[in-house]
């Protein structure tokens, strides 16, 4: 079929909107796609990672976000924490340390074969609020806990 | 010797998949105390859980992990005989890679 040039048009505009949307981030590449990308892992301030990792999309508080960690640690390069949510179709739960001087510590991309739940263990370099942020398809939860570090887990 | 151990455990109808991986995980930030030189940054990036095959988790780690990381997962369902693999990517492009059979 011989393809005339406003179909040609058509469909290179089509197409060029749609590229334009996935580099906005705008359509989702699918779950499971977590590739390691140094901006999100950048030195810098929760707030700027955060807006890194999801523009300047609203962020809900949930209390349907259950994260176990201790009140205290004394050995800041090891502190256990789990992560288990009640809400419904979470794909990606981020895991965040206000005062490291990276702030993102894992980002986990989950696939519905999985529940909302995830155990790790993370260096804190000092007392700081410990950050979940759930992600169920274009929706934003959070949720929040305090540390109090003792020992710095800077020297590893 | 693989540097990942995996374990599961059937509970409720559900695995839970725990696995502990021997790397050093220095973020590059670190001062050598004997030598006065930076610790040059070492750490996995990418871990990806399998389950027969299908890729269930795609996780993106940072120096922020401690070492020797430790993660927990808990698949659905899952039954004996099943293949779990799991695979991690460091930033010097190193990788390995392990297999278990759930019980």
């Amino acid at each position: 079929m011989p393809v005339n040039r406003r179909e040609f048009l058509k469909k290179s505009v089509s197409l060029g909107a749609y590229s334009m949307a996935l580099a906005s981030g705008l359509v989702k590449s699918g779950p499971a796609s977590a590739e390691w990308i140094a901006e999100q892992f950048a030195q810098g301030k929760l707030e700027e990672t955060l807006k890194t990792l999801f523009k300047d999309a609203k962020i809900t508080e949930s209390d349907k976000i259950e994260i176990q960690i201790p009140q205290i640690a004394e050995n800041g390069a090891v502190v256990p924490i789990t992560v288990t949510s009640h809400l419904d179709g979470v794909d990606t739960i981020s895991i965040l340390v206000e005062k490291n001087p990276v702030p993102l510590a894992a980002r986990f991309d989950l696939s519905p074969e999985l529940e909302p739940f995830v155990s790790a263990r993370l260096k804190m370099a000092e007392t700081s609020g410990v950050i979940v942020i759930a992600q169920a398809g274009d929706k934003l939860y959070s949720a929040r806990e305090t540390v109090k570090v003792t020992i710095g887990g800077c020297g590893g | 010797m693989s540097s990942i151990r995996i374990r599961t455990k059937r509970i409720d109808g559900k695995t839970q998949i725990r696995t502990l991986i021997t790397h050093p995980m220095e973020h590059g930030r670190n001062i050598d105390k004997s030598t006065n030189q930076p610790i040059p940054a070492h750490f996995i990036q990418e871990l990806t859980v399998k389950h027969n095959g299908k890729v269930i988790a795609n996780c993106a780690v940072g120096g922020g992990v401690s070492k020797d990381p430790y993660f927990a997962f808990m698949l659905k369902g899952g039954e004996p005989g099943d293949k779990i693999t799991i695979s991690w990517v460091d930033n010097l492009g190193r990788q390995d890679s392990e297999e278990h059979i759930i019980k």
